[in-house]
């Protein structure tokens, strides 16, 4: 999946990716020294799971305005719901847009 | 470029839009001058209004030329709106499939091979439940060797078929995929050995393994277009990434050994 969102992300100019295996590993990255613009996560990840990870990084006073796009299998409407409702911008359900995807990102980041 | 010509198109018909609605305007003004000039009788000329009178016809027959037109127009713009909506579906759909590719040729480690099958099965075609098997030649049997959704269709995670035997079988020995009929009697349940798909994995014509799908995730109804591309692509690549990565595996082990052997050798003589 990262190498799809790998290659849809190529219609952005510059754009720079970090890869994260879980929610831990995506924190520690994100109090990294990189100044981070958007964040693509899915639900269902070992160790921290991406809906953890949406909470955490929304009650963090340098990481809270992130925009953040949930990408999972899980299409319920509740888990849609449950998702936006602990602060993720965006929920894409599976299989995978390209087009979709890059109209989220750009609608997201204005450009 | 799609959409520079999306927005050329618009201006265009923009701009149509607003001489139809001018000459509109102008036509109106010039039937209400007319009227006036009517109704003052005798003190009116007649040539003015016979003046009038063609001049309103002229801008009538343009505003019928200019309706015409911003209906081709129109017409046009729909027909370019549906292409673009075409085009990007495409390009989507190259991105899946050049990604499914990609992946599938990127390593020549057995169980990473198995891993992209099920992520591209997952991400990119939407199942839920689904099984690969492979074939193995010296009993001919179909054994599961990765699966996913047991919970949805218990037991796919132990499917052991013979060639030719059922559904299963008979796509391996055919080497033709099937698909589900959901216009049958029992509208289309799917049983362990009647899946939604089950997809030869073929070199040539040589059948190694089978993709079985049994479940599509929740927010999906039915297999697109593009599932059928990538069946094609799963069908060849997935067989030969399996295929190189057993041997490959195979190999590596027999080159370890013949090291072993070898250093065996250097150190008793």
């Amino acid at each position: 999946m990262r190498q799809l969102i790998s290659f849809s992300l190529k219609r952005f100019k510059n754009a720079r990716i970090l890869e994260a295996v879980d929610g831990v590993d995506a924190l520690k990255k994100l109090s990294g020294p990189d100044k981070i613009d958007l964040i693509l996560t899915d639900i269902n990840m070992p160790v921290m799971d991406g809906l953890k990870l949406v909470s955490l990084v929304r009650q963090n006073a340098q990481l809270k305005n992130i925009p953040i796009i949930i990408i999972t299998t899980e299409g319920a409407e509740e888990d849609r719901e449950r998702g936006l409702a602990l602060g993720a911008n965006a929920y894409i359900s599976k299989p995978i847009q390209s087009s979709h995807l890059i109209k989220t990102i750009s609608e997201l980041l204005a450009v | 470029m799609t959409e520079e010509r999306a927005e050329k198109f618009l201006e265009l018909f923009n701009k149509g839009k607003e001489f139809t609605e001018e000459l509109l305007r102008e036509n109106q003004r010039l039937r209400y001058r007319l009227a006036s000039l009517e109704t003052e009788g005798a003190t009116g000329s007649n040539d003015e209004v016979h003046r009038l009178r063609d001049e309103v016809q002229q801008l009538t027959e343009e505003n019928r030329r200019i309706a015409q037109r911003f209906k081709e127009v129109e017409e046009e713009n729909k027909d370019f709106a549906n292409r673009y909506i075409e085009v990007e579906e495409q390009n989507n759909n190259l991105a899946n499939l050049y990604v499914a590719s990609y992946q599938l040729h990127s390593t020549l480690d057995f169980r990473e091979v198995i891993q992209i099958v099920q992520e591209i099965v997952i991400n990119l075609i939407g199942a839920e439940s689904f099984a690969i098997l492979l074939l193995d030649e010296k009993t001919n049997e179909l054994k599961t060797i990765a699966s996913e959704g047991e919970d949805v269709m218990p037991g796919i995670e132990s499917i052991s078929t013979r060639l030719g035997d059922g559904v299963l079988g008979s796509v391996a020995r055919t080497g033709e995929s099937y698909y589900i009929n959901q216009d049958l009697e029992d509208g289309g349940r799917v049983t362990l050995d009647k899946p939604l798909a089950a997809v030869p994995l073929k070199i040539k014509e040589h059948v190694i393994g089978l993709v079985v799908i049994y479940k599509l995730l929740q927010q999906k109804d039915s297999f697109s277009a593009v599932d059928y591309e990538l069946f094609s692509l799963l069908a060849a690549h997935a067989a030969t990434a399996i295929f190189s990565s057993k041997l490959y595996s195979q190999s590596e082990r027999k080159l370890n050994t013949i090291q072993s052997f070898l250093d065996l050798l250097t150190t008793t003589s």
